[in-house]
Parts: C-alpha cells; structure tokens; sequence
C-alpha cells in the first residue's frame, strides 16, 4: 500500500478567545470581592471545672461593670462601695468617655484603677505605670438587643483606640495606626493600655 | 519623496489577534484565583449593626462564618420566626457548632490552624441570649478569635 504523507490541517485557534471569554464571565459573576469587616475580639478559654473553686479576686476598684437590661437601657458602676460611682440610663456613646477616663484614671482617684509598674518592662519605656488590672464587664440580659450590645463594644474599643492614639501622639510624635502593629513603639503603647474587655456570661435580671 | 509609494496598497493591515487568547487567560485565571466558591444562600434576613471601629479582616480562607437571625419568608413557615443559626447553607442548633468547627478546622492547613477566624454575621435585632449560647460554644470549640461583623457607620 502506497502511503501518501498528508499535511495535517492547522487547528483553527479563532474560537479559543470565546470560550476563554465565556469562562472569564462565569468567574466574573461568581466573584465576591468584598472583604468582610467587623469588631476583632477574643474570647476567653473554656473555663477548667478543676479550678472553679479557686474564684479570681479582682479589686473593686479595677473593675467597672456595663450591664444592659431587658429594656435595653444601659447603666455602668465603678469603684469599692464607699466610693461607688454609678449611674442608670447613659447612652452607648456616653460609654466612650467614661471608659476613657476609667482606663486611664488620669487623676489617680481612690476609686479607679490603681498603677502597677510594668512587669515585664514594656519595650522603649520601661517599667512604666500602668493600670494593668483593670477590667470592663459587659453584662447583658438574654433578651437584649445585639445592637445595643454592638454599639457598647464599639464605644469601649473607640476608648482603648482613642487612648492608645493620644499616648502614641504625646510620647512618639505618631498616629498609633501609623506604627507596625510588632514594632516596639506600638508594643509599648499596647502595654500601657492593654484591652481589657471581659465577655461575662450573663445574669438574669429580674422578670424574663 | 521617492520613499512613500503613493501607487502602493492602502488597505490596513489585519490585526493580529493571535495573542488575545492569552490576555484574557490571564484575567481568567486571575478571577479563578480570587473566587471564593464557598458562597452559602442565605436562609436568615441578615441586617449587621454599624460601627466606627471596624477592622477589615486579611485572608478569607481563614474566616469561618456563623450565620444568625431571622429565617427569611419563604422558611418562615417551617422554622417560625425566632432568631436561628446557619451554618454553611442549612439551620442548626447551638449543639452542632462544636462539630461544625471542628471539621472547618480539619479542613484548614495545619499552619493556619491557630489563626482560625469566626465571623459572626448576626442581625442587629437578635436577642443576646441565642448569641451568648453561641458563644459558650464557640469556647468550648476553643475558636477564640471572633469578629463581630458589621459595617462601618457613616
């Protein structure tokens, strides 16, 4: 048999723009591109039933306590009994101010948290004083509103902001946004004003 | 002007398209990188709260997501109205978070195990107490990094 060598025909290439565009807009419209924001938070571990006996002891004075009724209407309270400062009523963006000066205790009253030197010693400022116990409670009832208790979470995370930022400002010239978040000016500010914001389980309030 | 031949041919030469092909793999290809096929329907009307100290989160295929609110009409009539929980594209109880995050984790590279993210996208009218369920068990799970998701306030 007589094999005739034949020229195999060139593939016509013309289509492989169409069905790549096909695919391009299947993926296209597939594609959510929006990243999902939010408050950052950590909770604590679960807590060890060995250790339940052992209750922390925590100073009335470093402990301020937001709680949130049924109704929704926020109150907060601060200080040991004699010097007890509380009031009924406040709105969520009141909290930041409040929260700010609770943190901070910038006139070292009696019953605001008292300062610790930094231990370790914080990175550039050394065993700077710091209110290092102090603790935000947020309590809620179970039937309060989620966005009540967002906005509370915000306000108190604007304090922290706000105060880690004025410290930044005031020590080191910069925005505290602007540092690294591992650098060690940022560590420092972060060591001054650690976030201490406690997710209580929460109590039951009258009625419910 | 000896040079431009006035007599010569005035069609324009064909574009060649030879290479578009590989132009719009390349954008194809970019578009398959950045897709996330895991989008779920949802089956909860969802309506986050507003904030001003949102952050935005890095690295999607870190963040695992807890769906809470109330079932949208059409599931209304099989799971009435109260707040439910969704996860991936069906509702749940409290009890199977525990479960639901243990397999997200399996499922993760070894490496990125610690940096697991909970997004809890849960609307602005639940009541805290089906939230605080969740969030015992999200404990108990020991998947300690939450976000609350929310929008920023303008």
């Amino acid at each position: 048999m007589a094999k005739k060598k034949r020229k195999v025909p060139g593939l016509n290439g013309s289509s492989l723009a169409d069905i790549s565009f096909i695919l391009l807009i299947f993926f296209l419209v597939t594609t959510s591109m929006d990243t999902d924001t939010g408050l950052v938070r950590r909770l604590p571990p679960p807590p060890d039933p060995n250790q339940m006996d052992e209750d922390v002891k925590v100073k009335g004075r470093n402990v301020m306590v937001v709680s949130v009724n049924m109704n929704n209407e926020i109150m907060y309270y601060y200080g040991d009994e004699s010097k007890r400062v509380s009031e009924m009523g406040v709105k969520a963006e009141d909290l930041r101010a409040i929260a700010k000066e609770f943190i901070a205790n910038p006139d070292n009253k009696a019953n605001m948290p008292e300062f610790h030197p930094a231990d370790p010693p914080l990175p550039l400022l050394g065993a700077y004083p710091v209110t290092k116990n102090h603790i935000i409670s947020v309590q809620t009832d179970r039937s309060t509103s989620y966005n009540v208790y967002f906005q509370i979470q915000n306000e108190l995370m604007a304090a922290y902001n706000e105060l880690r930022d004025e410290f930044a400002m005031s020590k080191f010239g910069k925005h505290y946004k602007d540092f690294h978040p591992e650098s060690d000016e940022a560590l420092a500010v972060r060591g001054v004003y650690p976030m201490k914001i406690s997710e209580a389980e929460p109590k039951k309030y009258g009625g419910n | 002007m000896g040079k431009f031949n006035k007599n010569g041919s005035k069609e324009v030469p064909e574009l060649n398209t030879s290479s578009l092909p590989d132009l719009i793999f390349s954008i194809l290809f970019f578009f398959m990188m950045v897709t996330s096929m895991r989008e779920v329907t949802l089956r909860v009307e969802l309506n986050t709260p507003k904030g001003t100290e949102i952050e935005k989160l890095e690295k999607k295929s870190l963040v695992t997501y807890v769906y809470i609110g109330k079932p949208t009409k059409e599931y209304r009539s099989k799971m009435g109205t109260a707040s439910q929980i969704q996860l991936n594209d069906d509702f749940a109880s409290v009890d199977a978070i525990g479960e639901y995050i243990y397999q997200e984790r399996e499922a993760m590279p070894e490496r990125d195990k610690p940096f697991m993210r909970v997004s809890m996208k849960i609307d602005e009218d639940t009541q805290m107490g089906l939230i605080t369920d969740v969030k015992m068990a999200l404990r108990e799970a020991w998947a300690l990094n939450i976000v609350y998701s929310g929008g920023k306030r303008k």
